[in-house]
């Protein structure tokens, strides 16, 4: 790494870690600052119908959804206490007709915007006009590498065949492309064809993301859990691209913490570095955090400003830190490298978002969970149940939805 | 796939200019200057933020080395060998690109 320049994002080796150079400030276990990015899901609406999305099982209706003042009152503050950058996404953000609105809004109040996008709303004329008002970066997700798996799993017909034409608008807008692909048991035999595809958009980067299992990937979890080969095979196709891609394309690698012995450190831990803000304005911890019965989120349209709400309420002060923690993570040697992991995922495998992360090999659920999974990835179950604001639409012989 | 501003190879011919992608900003919350560029922020040191500063796609590396060598009073050939070693190392790291018409 160049002396001349520090990567957030790198700092003492942990690539998700952006506090350690900028806020470094007291013990790790304590210190938390203002976010460097927010995550803005402006809607739950969404054309697709992903079996895997991270949006929680509750969807948050339209009518309930933060007005474009609102939104523009948000993004000012958010400004004015210090966040860098801001991601739209969703459900789909450009099912929002204000979009460039607030595009052009973050802009003004200095924000470095990305939108996070499943493409298929998107015209040539939108996009230019996302790009005339200051976007500064493009990331389309991927189901696949050709429409017959992709448009499956994304529940919409020539879904795939729109992104690839969206992803070509990009690079001729000269916008900064990423591809997010997110992969399952069925759709990892494309990965080296994704990487191709990847390379002949002229992308940036690539994000090779497995499923986490919370809301509907959890519902999905039989017909997308990986085999063990399945993974093994996808980190050695991933090493391989990335040393051969170097300072073409570059690639980021999220694993399946179900396969993983050491749980991941799950939002740069609670409350800590990371909060995103849902259609209806509630101020979350993570975007999986409604799943989490039993605690109070507040709103931005509270009374409360959005710093007192990260700082001082109690959703997010229940989990931040160490303190919280119950053995074996309490007395654990690596609590503060991954803050106990996710919560979201211990409350939905073991009832108390206060437990181990299950994911973690010193967690007494973890045997049985992982024994689970590879059952599971073994009974070859494909059926989706595809999400939507209906609670989800299992599919059938011959229509899978779209 | 021609012309792909992300590999170029930096002279004192050339006229670097941030990408659309890169933003040099000054973080008025946390007292630094930093790069903002796709899902990461970067934190340059001093001596990076005034070259960067004067990256405007109109200046060549060669009037940049100009600058620095008369302010510092220091060794042209030193300064233009360190200036262009930074700058390529931005430019691989993707937050330099060549002035083009479309850049502004």
């Amino acid at each position: 790494m160049s002396s001349t320049l520090t990567d957030t994002n790198a700092a003492a080796g942990d690539p998700t870690d952006g506090l350690a150079v900028l806020e470094a400030r007291g013990s790790t276990a304590e210190a938390f600052g203002i976010p460097l990015a927010v995550l803005a899901e402006l809607t739950h609406r969404c054309p697709l119908q992903c079996p895997y999305c991270s949006n929680p099982v509750e969807l948050d209706r339209g009518g309930s959804e933060l007005t474009t003042e609102e939104w523009k009152k948000v993004l000012s503050e958010l400004a004015q206490i210090g966040v860098l950058q801001i991601h739209f996404s969703g459900g789909e953000p450009t099912a929002r007709k204000d979009l460039v609105e607030l595009v052009q809004h973050a802009s003004d109040v200095g924000l470095y915007s990305n939108l996070i996008t499943s493409a298929v709303l998107l015209t040539r004329e939108k996009l230019s006009a996302l790009a005339d008002a200051g976007l500064c970066h493009v990331q389309i997700s991927f189901q696949g590498n050709e429409p017959i798996v992709a448009d499956r799993v994304a529940g919409f017909k020539h879904a795939h065949q729109k992104k690839i034409e969206v992803a070509k608008w990009t690079r001729e807008l000269d916008l900064p492309l990423t591809v997010n692909a997110v992969m399952h048991r069925q759709n990892l035999f494309q990965l080296p064809d994704i990487i191709q595809m990847a390379l002949n958009l002229d992308a940036d980067r690539l994000e090779v993301a497995n499923v986490q299992y919370y809301g509907w990937a959890l519902k999905n979890r039989a017909a997308l859990m990986p085999t063990l080969a399945q993974i093994e095979e996808t980190s050695r196709i991933v090493e391989e691209a990335q040393a051969r891609l170097k300072g073409t394309l570059a690639i980021d690698y999220v694993v399946p913490d179900y396969y993983a012995l050491r749980p991941k450190k799950c939002m740069g831990g609670w409350g800590r570095q990371f909060f995103n803000i849902s259609p209806a304005g509630k101020v979350l911890p993570c975007h999986a955090a409604e799943s989490i019965t039993g605690l109070e989120f507040e709103s931005v349209r509270s009374n409360h400003s959005i710093a007192w709400i990260w700082q001082n309420s109690e959703a997010f002060n229940r989990y931040r830190g160490t303190g919280w923690m119950p053995e074996p993570c309490q007395s654990c040697e690596f609590k503060e490298i991954d803050f106990g992991g996710c919560r979201c995922q211990a409350f939905a495998l073991t009832g108390d978002a206060g437990n181990t992360d299950p994911a973690c090999t010193l967690s007494p659920m973890h045997e049985r969970i992982f024994k689970q999974a590879e059952l599971e990835a073994a009974a070859e179950n494909n059926r989706f149940i595809y999400r939507n604001f209906a609670g989800g639409t299992p599919e059938t012989d011959g229509s899978h939805g779209a | 796939m021609t012309g792909r501003s992300r590999n170029i190879r930096v002279s004192e011919a050339s006229r670097p200019v941030l990408p659309r992608h890169a933003k040099l900003k000054f973080d008025e919350t946390r007292q630094v200057w930093v790069i903002l560029a796709p899902e990461r922020v970067l934190a340059p040191d001093e001596i990076a933020v005034e070259v960067l500063q004067l990256c405007d796609g109109v200046r060549s590396v060669a009037k940049m080395v100009d600058e620095l060598a008369e302010k510092y009073t220091a060794d042209r050939a030193a300064i233009s060998a360190d200036v262009v070693a930074m700058l390529q190392d931005l430019a691989d790291k993707g937050f330099l690109t060549e002035a083009r018409e479309k850049t502004s």
